[in-house]
């Protein structure tokens, strides 16, 4: 590792402080490495990949576009795991009414999700209020961001009184308050894959640089954006 | 940090403006001036970006210049993920805009001139240069400068060729969506507030320019 190693890490734009911070710290751990950040929608990173784009490690905030490369062949053998995962929560506006959980919903005008068709935080909401027994009573009142962002810009200017969101897209705002997490089990497990891949030019240093991630410095990195330990398979 | 992807924007933009400048008055020649078999069919592709979202004329290059697309397996365009890629993507989303101000330009240079040109000696190249041209450069000149705001303000092609490097190319308008992001909406504003200075900077001088030459 004494010659300079360029390593290109598309990680999806939902990582990018976490992925910041830890691809400086990996720099400083391997001086004479260079790792450069492609951050956009993982959909985006993945057709980039499709198209031979150069790059060297794939995080993925979606563990649908992840197994779609895999079964194309994309990934080298047995470097796919998980990273990290992720718990929706219910926001409202700091000066919002005075919502504590999912039960109050139904009395307020509206409430943003994202798109449950496009946006993963959307599509974990739906399947928390249908084991809520609240989808139906919701719909009508139910407002779609087309990306998470836009729901917590929402709920920021008060434009809605509540809305479902990642809670590390909560963690990045002064300006909503988080008043209920929802339960884990009642939607799929939030899992945010990361793996080397195929075409790397690097692969050892892609290799290092997934154990690095997924060792203590880059798991505390990853929590300390308000990312959770990956979640356990269950045998 | 704010500066980087503001320096990087102008010399994209600057690039592909320059290469949308030549092949753009090029194009814009053959339609106004030329018969030619599937003359239809250029036109109608030159125009396809102006129409098409950019995230698809994005994915269209990369299945066309990708190390797995058409062109890049035989050679290695080298274009995914550089300052090339980046070029490349506001080129082709601002080749509309100079073909069809220039053609425009071009197609109201009375035909009589160049003839006369020719009858007196002069060679097609000549004509081109000493008359059509000339006659046309404000129109020209005009394709010129909406080809670059357009270059300046591309973000989808953009994004799908070159990626969101940050100090490679990240261009302003990746910056600030990669701002906006991570919720960084005072780096988002600084760089918006750039933006529009550049950009109103931009038609002002054009307005002005164009102005004097009417006078």
């Amino acid at each position: 590792m004494s010659r300079p190693q360029t390593l290109t890490v598309s990680a999806a734009a939902s990582l990018t402080d976490a992925f910041t911070e830890i691809t400086e710290a990996f720099e400083a751990a391997n001086p004479g490495v260079t790792v450069e950040l492609n951050l956009a929608a993982s959909g985006v990173l993945a057709q980039q990949i499709r198209q031979g784009a150069p790059a060297d490690v794939f995080a993925s905030a979606s563990a649908v576009v992840m197994d779609g490369l895999e079964a194309e062949g994309f990934l080298a053998d047995g470097t796919r795991q998980d990273i990290a995962a992720n718990r929706i929560v219910l926001v409202t506006p700091l000066d919002g009414p005075p919502v504590t959980g999912l039960q109050d919903l139904p009395d307020l005008p509206r409430v943003a999700i994202g798109d449950p068709a496009l946006v993963p935080a959307g599509m974990y909401a739906q399947e928390s209020l249908q084991a809520a027994g609240l989808w139906d009573p919701l719909e009508a009142q139910l407002l779609y961001g087309e990306t998470v962002r836009q729901v917590l810009a929402w709920v920021e200017a008060g434009e809605v009184p509540a809305g479902i969101v990642f809670v590390t897209d909560a963690h990045t705002s002064q300006r909503v308050r988080v008043v209920a997490e929802l339960p884990p089990e009642s939607h799929q497990p939030i899992r945010y894959p990361i793996a080397v891949l195929g075409k790397s030019d690097a692969p050892d240093l892609a290799a290092s640089f997934v154990a690095f991630v997924t060792g203590p410095e880059g798991q505390a990195l990853l929590a300390s954006e308000g990312f959770s330990p990956p979640v356990e398979d269950v045998p | 940090m704010m500066w980087g992807p503001v320096w990087l924007s102008l010399r994209v933009a600057a690039s592909a403006t320059a290469l949308a400048l030549v092949v753009g008055t090029v194009l814009a020649w053959l339609l106004a001036r030329r018969e030619f078999l599937g003359k239809h069919a250029l036109e109608t592709i030159t125009y396809m970006p102006l129409v098409l979202p950019p995230t698809v004329v994005g994915f269209l290059l990369l299945a066309v210049v990708g190390r797995n697309g058409l062109l890049g397996m035989l050679v290695d365009t080298g274009l995914t993920f550089t300052f090339g890629g980046a070029v490349l993507a506001s080129t082709v989303v601002a080749l509309p805009l100079m073909v069809q101000t220039a053609r425009a330009a071009m197609t109201e240079v009375n035909p009589e001139l160049e003839q006369a040109a020719a009858v007196m000696g002069a060679s097609g190249w000549q004509v081109l240069w000493l008359v059509t041209l000339p006659l046309a450069r404000r129109g020209i000149a005009t394709g010129a400068v909406l080809s670059y705001a357009r270059a300046l303000g591309e973000f989808g092609a953009t994004l799908m060729v070159a990626g969101n490097i940050p100090g490679r190319t990240q261009t302003v308008p990746l910056a600030i969506y990669t701002a906006v992001q991570t919720n960084d909406m005072m780096r988002a504003n600084m760089l918006v507030l750039v933006m529009t200075v550049i950009a109103f900077a931009i038609v002002w001088v054009t307005q002005t320019v164009n102005g004097n030459d009417d006078e």
